[in-house]
């Protein structure tokens, strides 16, 4: 009997031992660890616990404070309109830092960081990734420790969006910088010492770090938010996904992150099999599948025939059929769940028939082998590239094909590793045919830089740019460069619907769907948020808790 | 003769630098290209820079020689991909290799040779041991692996499924699927050389002076029946640095294949290039130490 309550004991003692570590599985590793070197979702999903921006966008695709303690506006008088010293429209932006920020080692976060990374990313000599931002802000200035002015040197609406500009640690990290900018990238303690508590800010700090295989975090014991519940979180890296599915199934990792997880197929069939043993949610986000059609192809430069080519594709078919149902069918760049998206534009069906009708109407008639032919009896081939061994995509490819040339329209697979894919064949706009691949955007994201005819590269623009389809629009171009400076909401909706509903018609590229991501958490998992952007759920990883 | 085959691995070696850099460097793309693909705000601006910030807007005979120099002044150069200096980056990847590939290779010379003897010395076990050997050949190595991961770590539960951080008993799993792929290759070469071995005339010589028939075989047939043998693991030498990139994804394995072919992919080419010298050297003295040591067994060729 003693025994038998001895027993008791022990086992109701090791079910109340509070889950104290979660073990994530990842399939990519991060590149650098370095926040403003290089963007790449693993290294947002890692960054996410470690670290935390002055803004992000939340999970319901609103523009929050992390590190501020107020969003900047016209209205509380935060940003103001000002002129530039060269006598352009700009603007004045207040940033405020929370009180009681620390580094890792007890430092506070200060001015002085934010003054740091702004110097560190005008210098071009520094290496960071996107340097628009910092470029944008031509003078920095200190108004106390924690309050900065920044000044910029043009006038758009997403002026409080400072994600990409974040603290650097100025007291590990300055003297390293000023010994040698060009050497920065290689120097920087983010990636020689990354387990130093001064470089982190967020809820958990880097505590162990395997390269290309894991990184073991533990709390921060400075962090001055709400305190995270797990102790300790391991982030596996497992690039092949059915080895990740394993290492679930096995118990070597709790968890999957959807922004880096299972293909959506995959994580269907595990949650069919596997029937209430793990929690999947799927969340629609803003990576965008679409097929690019070269308008330098004299067949795709005509109108018709992409329409056509849109109409003679069952994307709700294939939806339903290779992903469960659980991709959103596009129909224009912009994403349904953005508030500037216009449920008025314009649906191309599945509709053989008239896809049919459009190409003969086009000069497209139908060959003695099946395949129309135009006047000057030019075959309707096509290639049709994607990156080589993303399975979904080949999969995509092959019902693609058999559609178009039930249509009358040979589609001809060509696909490249994406080095070289997305190397000199999209960069030098080699290939002739049609593209298929995805963009990423962050919400209300302007497409300047995939739909303004200045973004189409070219020799003479040494193949910078990335309109790569090649599309020119000269309203298009108009709206591309209002919509920025149009800082009324409300006033930039007709520009939204307008630039949707020529994208619908012009089809630039042909909307395939969005891709949700598919996130899978053991029972006992509570509070994550995912978010579908770059603004990975752990930034607010301090809310999740095990039941 | 041994410093004559040294000074030759080592101008292959200097060869072979060239041949890869420029190999890798005509491959389309570059490191830029992918950053792009994965951040649309990078402008044309920034594409400039950065190709300028990296070297990439130089010549590839300049950033050959500037490679060459740095590994001369002990630099081999920092990897892109895991922003560490690459030589950091290689040790554990061949050591975690040579563990994995080392057992496995060790587990399927000793027990495929040990089949092949078998079969050459009792015929009635022979096509048993055949059946083994076409089984372990025909066995696609990403299904064994998935089947015993499937029945040991999900169903049973007794080993893990993957990582490196599993000691010993993440192991076993890999070096089974890998011993059981190589098995066949040993277990072939042995029976055919040693069933020739047997036919030998001094085998004849052996029986007719009265030596015991496990005598002839391991004291005298098997010694000559192991020079295929050898030759064998002196070719797999490269293979076993190299790595086993299928086995090393499928087991979530660092090691030498899976660095090299990410490192490749992602457009590494520092990476890329310190990682395949180092397979081609060990490649060149596996071979060097598999001649040595069929000169240690055949007087013939001494």
């Amino acid at each position: 009997m003693r025994f038998l309550f001895l027993f008791l004991f022990v086992a109701a003692a090791a079910l109340a031992q509070p889950r104290d570590t979660l073990t994530i599985g990842i399939t990519q590793y991060p590149s650098t660890l370095h926040p403003n070197i290089e963007n790449m979702a693993a290294k947002s999903y890692v960054l996410g616990f470690v670290r935390r921006p002055l803004t992000a966008y939340d999970a319901d695709w609103s523009l929050v404070c992390l590190l501020c303690e107020t969003l900047p506006t016209l209205e509380n008088g935060l940003a103001r309109l000002e002129t530039t010293p060269d006598g352009r429209p700009g603007l004045r932006i207040t940033m405020r830092l929370r009180a009681g920020l620390r580094w890792g080692d007890g430092t506070p976060i200060t001015s002085e960081d934010l003054r740091f990374a702004w110097e560190a990313g005008r210098d071009p000599a520094t290496g960071f990734g996107p340097a628009e931002l910092y470029r944008s802000m031509y003078e920095l200035i200190v108004i106390d420790a924690r309050t900065v002015e920044i000044r910029v040197d043009r006038v758009t609406f997403d002026f409080a969006s400072m994600g990409d500009f974040q603290p650097l640690p100025a007291h590990v990290e300055r003297a390293i910088w000023q010994a040698d900018p060009r050497a920065y990238r290689t120097r920087t303690l983010y990636d020689r010492e990354p387990t130093n508590p001064a470089l982190w800010s967020g809820p958990y700090r880097v505590s162990a770090v395997q390269p290309g295989q894991g990184i073991t975090l533990e709390r921060n014991p400075m962090w001055s938010g709400v305190a995270p519940h797990f102790r300790t979180i391991r982030i596996r890296t497992v690039e092949n996904t059915t080895a990740l599915e394993a290492q679930l199934l096995a118990g070597q990792v709790d968890m999957i992150a959807g922004e880096l997880g299972l293909p959506v197929e995959q994580a269907a069939a595990l949650e069919r099999r596997t029937q209430g043993r793990f929690r999947v949610e799927y969340r629609a986000g803003l990576i965008y599948e679409h097929i690019t059609p070269n308008l330098d192809n004299p067949a795709l430069a005509d109108r018709r025939v992409r329409q056509a080519l849109l109409m003679a594709v069952d994307r709700q078919r294939i939806v339903d059929q290779l992903f469960g149902g659980r991709q959103t069918v596009a129909h224009s760049n912009v994403n349904p769940l953005d508030r500037m998206a216009d449920s008025a534009v314009h649906r191309w069906p599945f509709d053989a028939a008239r896809a049919a009708a459009l190409l003969d109407e086009a000069g497209w008639r139908a060959g003695p082998d099946g395949i129309r032919r135009n006047a000057a009896g030019d075959r309707l081939a096509l290639d049709l590239m994607t990156t080589a061994g993303n399975r979904s995509r080949e999969q995509v490819q092959q019902v693609l094909a058999a559609q178009w040339r039930a249509v009358g329209v040979e589609a001809r697979v060509r696909n490249e590793p994406p080095r070289v894919f997305f190397g000199e064949t999209q960069r030098q706009r080699r290939n002739q045919g049609l593209s298929m691949f995805a963009w990423i955007s962050a919400p209300e994201s302007v497409p300047r830089s995939t739909m303004h005819s200045d973004e189409i590269p070219t020799a003479a623009r040494n193949w910078s740019g990335q309109n790569s389809g090649g599309f020119r629009n000269a309203e298009v171009d108009e709206l591309l460069e209002r919509l920025p400076i149009t800082l009324d909401t409300e006033a930039r909706r007709p520009l939204w619907a307008r630039l949707q509903a020529i994208y619908a018609e012009e089809l630039p590229a042909l909307p395939l769907w969005f891709r949700q991501d598919a996130h899978v958490w053991p029972m006992w998992l509570e509070g994550v948020r995912p978010t579908g952007h770059l603004n990975a759920s752990p930034l607010w990883a301090e809310q999740w808790r095990a039941r | 003769m041994i410093a004559a085959r040294l000074a030759q691995i080592a101008i292959t070696t200097v060869a072979l630098s060239f041949v890869f850099f420029m190999l890798i460097g005509l491959m389309p793309g570059d490191p830029i290209d992918l950053a792009i693909a994965g951040d649309p705000r990078l402008t044309a601006e920034d594409a400039a820079r950065l190709r300028a910030l990296h070297g990439l807007d130089q010549p590839l005979l300049s950033r050959y020689l500037a490679w060459v120099g740095a590994v001369l002044s002990g630099n081999p150069g920092f990897s892109r991909l895991f922003a560490q200096p690459v030589a950091a980056l290689i040790g554990p990847a061949l050591l975690s290799t040579l563990t994995l590939l080392g057992f496995a290779l060790g587990i399927a010379v000793i027990a495929g040779t040990a089949l092949g003897v078998l079969a050459a010395l009792r015929p009635r076990a022979a096509p048993a041991v055949q059946t083994l050997a076409l089984l372990a050949q025909s066995v696609p190595g990403f299904w064994l692996g998935i089947m015993l991961i499937i029945v040991f770590a999900v169903w049973l539960g007794w080993l893990p499924a993957g990582g490196a951080d599993g000691g010993w008993r993440g192991l076993i799993l890999p070096v089974a699927t890998l011993a059981f792929a190589n098995l066949a290759a040993y277990a072939r070469h042995a029976a055919s050389a040693m069933a020739s071995a047997l036919h030998d005339p001094w085998i004849r010589s052996a029986r007719a002076r009265g030596a015991s028939e496990s005598r002839i075989a391991w004291r005298h047939a098997f010694p000559n029946a192991a020079v295929p043998v050898i030759t064998l693991i002196g070719l797999d030498a490269g293979a076993l640095v190299s790595g086993a990139v299928i086995t090393e994804a499928l087991f979530a394995r660092p090691g030498m294949g899976k660095l090299i072919f990410d490192a490749i992919m992602g457009n590494d080419t520092n990476l890329a290039l310190l990682a395949l010298l180092v397979v081609a050297v060990v490649t060149m003295l596996g071979s060097l130490g598999a001649d040595l040591a069929q000169r240690a067994l055949d007087p013939r060729i001494r």
